[in-house]
């Protein structure tokens, strides 16, 4: 064999190794999509104003403390709007201390101004809306994969998605719907008084002081399994919140067997806050609020000095352990809504991929026979590049860390058929030329040749939807994408390069070349 | 040697009338299919929506799923068997309640209907309206810049005119694909889009290498002496009829054996192919080729009248 001919075999026998190496074991390098191999895929929307609303909320409460420090008597500090803050004074004397005192809220800008009322609007700056609802979404993608990590998930993807939305796919996880309520807690923890000088009754007609506000609280009782919703008058003032937690652990609940609670411990600033209030409002009774449900209001009976409270709720262990949590990662800055939900139950991707396979070896079977029915010898080496195509096929995507989804099984049953097109396109020619009365060698010659720039362009026009295909899909549309993409590309390598190198070696390289088989 | 064609020379352009007529009928057929039906039935990933698979441990009476359904406020979903007795879709819209928690009130009534026994939930879709709106439109700009980036491949390797009658080819197995799905009352969801867009590379692939050819035959100006333009295009299409018959059979394999084993998830997708290949060589053979025949014809015409007035004058 002449020397170049041995440079080419050793390229083929270069490829080949490097695919199957990289494709070995293949249970564990090929990476399944959700839908082979089961689990979940979430995208969230997250509602990013109500983080800025809560900030400007935050920030009405710290004018209004400043201007009591300054001696300046505030009737109403409201919200309007997403990022509007509205401030009525007593008086309008305090006119210009006040705005001075405003003029320090530096991410604020003045708009409406109504002197004689004494009254005026904020409204916060663009620049920092936008910064706050950014900041919202990459806490959450945070504390989603906190939680996720802390549940236990193999190889989870947590990820942005545009402005304001975010992916989550859990392989394999077996409890969708626990794993949903998880991820989707906002788990915003708070610590406040109960106004006790507001009767119930009167607070529920509308009749209540404005720093104070009606909750409501969730009771099963233990005998008839019923719900029960109870109204709370709770302060408007947060006193803590699960940001100032250190930990927070699952125990038996003492007061209610078979039920369990969680545990929190504070940090040193949430200790000493906590035993601050707990010492100044002996007698009262504080209401711990999850995601504006309150779960109970114990009695203050003493000051709490180490820092420790527990949240009971009937919880079973499940429950319990969740959200602590929930808890320890932290709350999402703005509650997220589910905009897309798929799950696959590991049964299903099982079946998938069985039927997947059997379509590719029953796609593979019938265009191998038939290939070799049609062209003889020249159809087995077709047969045998589209065996290397596979191979090659299977290893990139090995190699890269590509998605298999059941529409890229179905992309590669489709390449079995479409990568054969380029042989066809070749033998055909060869046959044409065969026919004018060409010699075996210069028919051959002039069937790869003539036929290459065809076969160009027809990889072109597919290379190009798959392209698109990819950028278009979502999960399972791209696994497709990628299939065929890569298949195609294999196909041009094997087509042309690959068999070319078999018909030179099985007829080319002998003096006189014998008829073809084809 | 088996040979389908041995120097095959029929005369397709001349009888592309016919062809133009087939097609007509049969994406007549489909739009009125489509019109009778109200339009293309959407698939929960465009229509928003959350569906449920359920398998049983046997073969349960679907009155009675939809009965326990009923039960939950969840009576007008849709109950479909799903490629096995035991195997079943349930199918709610977007204004059934809460997504959340919907899929664990089918679970809870489905639960609480003894007669039902066993069953296991394999597969929860929920698509909300943002994303199904996002979706629709994102498709339609996948379809058009399938078609745009075809158009532009074609007009740059070979010209504007072989692009534009190529990409009408490819519409019309588009329209006549989607026809299809209609027809069969078969649902547009993902991976038929994705089928589609497959099908407008394929279809375009096989136009190319009858375009190459007839570029070719002009290249080497002998052989297509005394030969009018029609007579042209109709030996390159001749000359590469083997070529498309063979890999329309290839890929038709593939098509079929998915139709057939790949199971009843892909079987939207794979009919949609099915159906595109063989329309997809079909329009290559009959449609492309004469549609530039016919465009050559108009524009020469209209060259013509012009020099004839001036003539006669």
């Amino acid at each position: 064999m002449p020397k170049r001919l041995w440079l080419r075999v050793a390229l083929v026998v270069v490829v080949l190794g490097l695919s199957a190496w990289s494709l070995y074991p293949p249970r564990e390098r090929i990476n399944l999509g959700l839908d082979l191999q089961g689990g979940i895929h979430l995208v969230l929307g997250v509602e990013a104003d109500k983080a800025v609303a809560a900030q400007v909320e935050r920030a009405g409460e710290e004018l209004r403390a400043a201007l009591e420090r300054k001696g300046i008597g505030v009737s109403r500090v409201a919200r309007d709007g997403v990022s509007g803050l509205v401030v009525q004074l007593a008086t309008p004397q305090a006119w210009n201390d006040a705005l001075t005192v405003a003029a320090e809220f530096g991410r604020f800008e003045r708009r409406e101004e109504d002197r004689a009322a004494g009254r005026f609007r904020l409204v916060l700056a663009e620049s920092e809306v936008r910064r706050l609802r950014d900041l919202a979404v990459r806490q959450g993608v945070e504390t989603i994969r906190n939680r996720v990590d802390q549940f236990g998930v193999a190889e989870p993807t947590i990820t942005r998605q545009g402005e304001d939305r975010i992916l989550v796919q859990l392989p394999g996880v077996q409890d969708p719907e626990r794993a949903k309520r998880l991820i989707g807690k906002t788990a915003h923890l708070e610590f406040r008084l109960l106004d006790e000088r507001t009767p119930v009754d009167e607070a529920l007609a509308g009749r209540l002081p404005e720093t104070s506000e009606v909750l409501w609280g969730r009771r099963v009782d233990p005998r008839t399994r019923q719900e029960q919703r109870i109204p709370y008058v709770v302060e408007r003032r947060v006193i803590l919140t699960g940001a100032e937690l250190n930990s927070a652990e699952v125990q038996a609940d003492p007061n209610s067997p078979g039920n369990w609670q969680v545990a929190l411990e504070f940090n040193p600033t949430g200790a000493r806050i906590f035993a601050e209030v707990t010492e100044q409002n002996v007698g009262r009774h504080l209401a711990i609020i999850l995601d504006g449900t309150v779960y109970s209001a114990p009695r203050i009976n003493e000051r709490i000095p180490g820092g420790r409270a527990v949240i009971t709720g009937q919880f079973t262990i499940d429950e319990a352990r969740d959200l602590a949590i929930v808890l320890r990662a932290g709350a999402l800055p703005a509650p997220v809504t589910i905009l897309e939900e798929r799950t696959v139950g590991p049964s299903l991707g099982k079946d998938s991929i069985r039927q997947g396979l059997i379509a590719i070896a029953a796609s593979a079977a019938a265009v191998f026979v038939f290939m070799v029915f049609y062209y003889r010898l020249s159809g087995l080496i077709a047969d045998l590049g589209l065996v290397l195509n596979l191979v090659m096929l299977l290893g990139a995507m090995a190699a890269f860390g590509a998605t298999l989804t059941l529409p890229g099984l179905a992309g590669i049953a489709l390449t079995v058929g479409m990568a054969v097109d380029t042989n066809i396109l070749i033998f055909e020619r060869i046959r044409e030329e065969l026919r004018l009365g060409k010699t075996p060698r210069a028919a051959v010659e002039a069937g790869f040749t003539r036929a290459f720039r065809t076969i160009v362009d027809t990889h072109v026009t597919v290379l190009v939807t798959a392209a698109i295909l990819y950028n278009f899909g979502t999960g399972p549309v791209k696994g497709f994408a990628v299939s065929l993409f890569v298949g195609l590309a294999a196909s041009l390598f094997t087509a042309v390069f690959f068999t070319r190198l078999l018909f030179d070696a099985i007829y080319l390289s002998r003096r006189r070349v014998p008829a073809i088989s084809i | 040697m088996i040979e389908l064609f041995r120097t095959p020379s029929f005369d397709f352009i001349g009888k592309r009338r016919w062809a133009y007529l087939a097609s007509a009928v049969f994406i007549l057929v489909g739009l009125v299919s489509l019109a009778a039906k109200g339009g293309l039935r959407y698939d929960i990933d465009f229509a928003g929506g959350t569906l449920l698979q359920v398998r049983f441990e046997r073969p349960p009476d679907p009155a009675r799923i939809r009965a326990a359904l009923g039960r939950v406020g969840l009576g007008d979903s849709v109950i479909q068997e799903f490629g096995d007795v035991r195997e079943f879709i349930v199918r709610m819209a977007l204004g059934a309640g809460d997504p959340t928690t919907v899929s664990q009130r089918v679970q809870e009534a489905l639960r609480a209907e003894p007669a039902l026994g066993g069953f296991e939930v394999r597969r929860v879709e929920f698509v909300g309206p943002q994303v199904g709106r996002d979706l629709q439109l994102q498709a339609l700009y996948a379809v058009l810049a399938g078609l745009v980036g075809m158009l532009l491949y074609i007009a740059i390797r070979f010209d504007l005119k072989g692009g534009v009658a190529a990409i009408v080819a490819v519409f019309h197995d588009v329209l006549v694909s989607v026809g299809a799905l209609s027809l069969t009352d078969r649902e547009f969801s993902l991976p038929v889009l994705a089928a589609l867009l497959t099908i407008i590379g394929y279809s375009v692939n096989d136009t190319i290498v009858a375009y190459d050819r007839l570029r070719e035959n002009r290249g080497r100006l002998g052989q297509q002496k005394g030969l009018s333009f029609a007579q042209q295009i109709n030996v390159a299409i001749n000359q590469t009829l083997s070529r498309t018959v063979l890999t329309a059979l290839t890929t038709f394999f593939s098509t079929a054996v998915l139709l057939l084993f790949g199971g009843r998830v892909l079987e939207d997708f794979a009919f949609t192919l099915f159906v595109g290949v063989i329309t997809g060589t079909y329009s290559t053979i009959y449609i492309a080729g004469a549609l530039v025949v016919d465009w050559t014809n108009y524009v020469e015409a209209r060259l013509r009248r012009p020099r004839k007035a001036v003539a006669k004058a």
